[in-house]
């Protein structure tokens, strides 16, 4: 049955859903409703909630709550998800499967609580030390806000991975019908690798450390690494194509930004200008597999979204492999208008606008 | 079928919660629905605003653009939105409070004094439930006051008795079928 949830709320309920039994974050607009719905919810579900007295304590409390095979997460936005980064990589080095949602907000430093999708860097180019890799998923909906985070546990758990849920404080803010999943309960026990008391095979306890150490005693481990982010980029990619097949220009786009996209995309063929548009659902790995579709066959590419300079371009334009040119479109502080990004169009079509 | 929605007026005159009702009833029509809140320091400062869409297809976009329908509970909301307005739309206009409307091209005002209706009815602070019901009837193409009265039970469910809430929104709607009526 379909009900009418606030983005924040249903991504919450969505994870308690999934199966997750831990939550430790510490509040900042946008995403506070998360962390307030879970307070009461995660409770009543028999799991444990943490407001902790900082998010340095909250992700590595969930670092703690994953390493013992626990479906756990955190939230944050803005300052409080540059905080998560040191326990991310510390994450990815143990190869803890947890979720991390980051409902982002506009601006560097202390920034402000407006819309923004300033933190695509950061969170799709290993925004910790050491140069690690995760997968990233963009909701662009209330119901995905449901859906990707019940995906994210499934995708964490298969690469024993951190993953990142990349929502937007328009998404969080907004409310629409959304179907839920279906309830789960996993046993805390069910992995191998997780820690557990002393048995008859561990007689001294399970230890998880970096794995490079015991695990692959450094040699093998820089090939291990690489044929999991391999495989991740093989098998991960998710995107939405919108009338891309026959588009002169193809938008590319994700979360907030890809709905006025989509205004767009209608707009535009409502008057004979053939635009199309390509949605990055995960935007790590990002959509490579779309883009080898359309290579040399679109005009041009131009990436929508909220940030000062393009972030989202720059893999925009590795993927367009130097076959069709990319231009972009940042607003920064606005939510993009879909007759901008329709007047940006002509202006590539007329020679008017400088490629990225 | 798609409408737009904007509700606009002073934090605390319940435009959010209005929008909120008229997006459950959606949502309870099998509509897709959206809501979005007036957000950041806007929200912070005294005035408030959502813009909710109903539509049978997807809805791409959530933030207002040439909306249907406006309800303007103050004038700052009146005068920040009304150019807005798509023409052939309508503006509700809270005409206890606002006693000048300026001309707008192409769209039809309704006067309605909603805090009056309300406050009459002796339920004050459901003004913007009165304002709802008088938008509904410019919208019953896509919503009945019937599905908006369920609305209402549906949305405040600890209410035990909406019907105070129901009969103001009734006059809202009457007062915009028979503006003639004595309200």
């Amino acid at each position: 049955m379909k009900q009418l949830m606030k983005g924040n709320h249903a991504l919450a309920e969505a994870a308690i859903r999934a199966g997750c039994r831990f939550f430790a974050g510490y509040p900042i607009t946008p995403q506070s409703e998360i962390l307030e719905y879970f307070s009461w919810r995660m409770p009543e579900a028999g799991g444990s909630f943490a407001q902790t007295s900082s998010e340095i304590e909250g992700i590595n409390q969930v670092l703690g709550a994953a390493a013992a095979g626990q479906r756990a997460i955190t939230s944050s936005s803005g300052p409080g998800f540059t905080l998560k980064q040191e326990g991310i990589s510390y994450m990815q080095s143990l190869e803890v499967p947890a979720v991390i949602v980051d409902v982002m907000r506009y601006g560097i430093g202390l920034g402000d609580i407006f819309y923004g999708q300033g933190d695509y860097f950061q969170a799709t180019k290993g925004g910790g030390h050491g140069g690690y890799l995760l997968p990233v998923y963009a909701p662009s909906s209330v119901q995905e806000n449901a859906d990707l985070v019940a995906l994210a546990f499934d995708t964490a758990e298969k690469y024993r991975s951190p993953v990142i849920v990349l929502s937007d404080a328009a998404i969080g803010q907004m409310c629409g019908s959304v179907e839920l999943p279906e309830m789960k309960e996993f046993d805390i026990d069910r992995f191998e690798w997780a820690l557990k008391g002393r048995d008859r095979h561990y007689p001294q306890g399970r230890t998880l450390t970096d794995r490079m150490y015991y695990d692959f005693g450094y040699d093998e481990y820089d090939k291990h690494e690489r044929d999991r982010y391999d495989a991740m980029k093989e098998n991960e990619q998710l995107w939405e194509e919108v009338q891309a097949e026959d588009a002169e220009v193809i938008l590319v786009s994700y979360g907030i930004s890809s709905r006025i996209c989509k205004e767009a995309v209608k707009a535009a063929r409502a008057e004979g200008l053939r635009l199309g548009l390509i949605r990055a659902i995960t935007v790590w790995p990002f959509p490579t597999k779309a883009f080898q579709k359309y290579n040399g066959k679109a005009s041009a590419y131009m990436t929508v979204e909220m940030s000062q300079m393009g972030q989202m371009a720059e893999d925009a334009f590795i993927a367009a492999h130097c076959q069709t040119p990319v231009y972009s479109m940042p607003t920064g502080r606005d939510v993009a208008d879909s007759e901008d990004i329709i007047a940006n169009v002509k202006d590539i079509l007329a020679g008017r606008k400088e490629a990225f | 079928m798609h409408k737009e929605f904007v509700f606009a007026g002073f934090g605390g005159q319940g435009v959010l919660t209005a929008g909120m009702v008229l997006a459950y009833t959606g949502a309870a029509k099998d509509y897709d629905v959206t809501w979005i809140p007036s957000y950041g320091t806007e929200m912070r400062g005294g005035t408030a605003n959502c813009t909710v869409k109903l539509s049978d297809e997807e809805i791409a976009n959530p933030f207002y653009k040439r909306p249907d329908i406006l309800v303007a509970m103050n004038k700052p909301s009146l005068l920040k939105f009304m150019d807005s307005v798509k023409k052939g739309g309508s503006i509700i206009v809270n005409s206890t409070i606002i006693h000048e409307m300026p001309e707008v091209e192409g769209v039809d005002i309704h006067m309605v004094p909603v805090s009056d209706i309300a406050a009459g009815l002796g339920n004050a602070r459901s003004a913007n439930l009165c304002a709802l019901g008088a938008a509904v009837a410019v919208a019953e193409d896509i919503i009945s006051i019937d599905d908006a009265a369920d609305g209402i039970s549906g949305y405040f469910t600890k209410i035990k008795d909406n019907g105070s809430n129901i009969a103001v929104l009734k006059a809202g709607y009457a007062a915009v079928k028979q503006p003639s009526a004595d309200v």
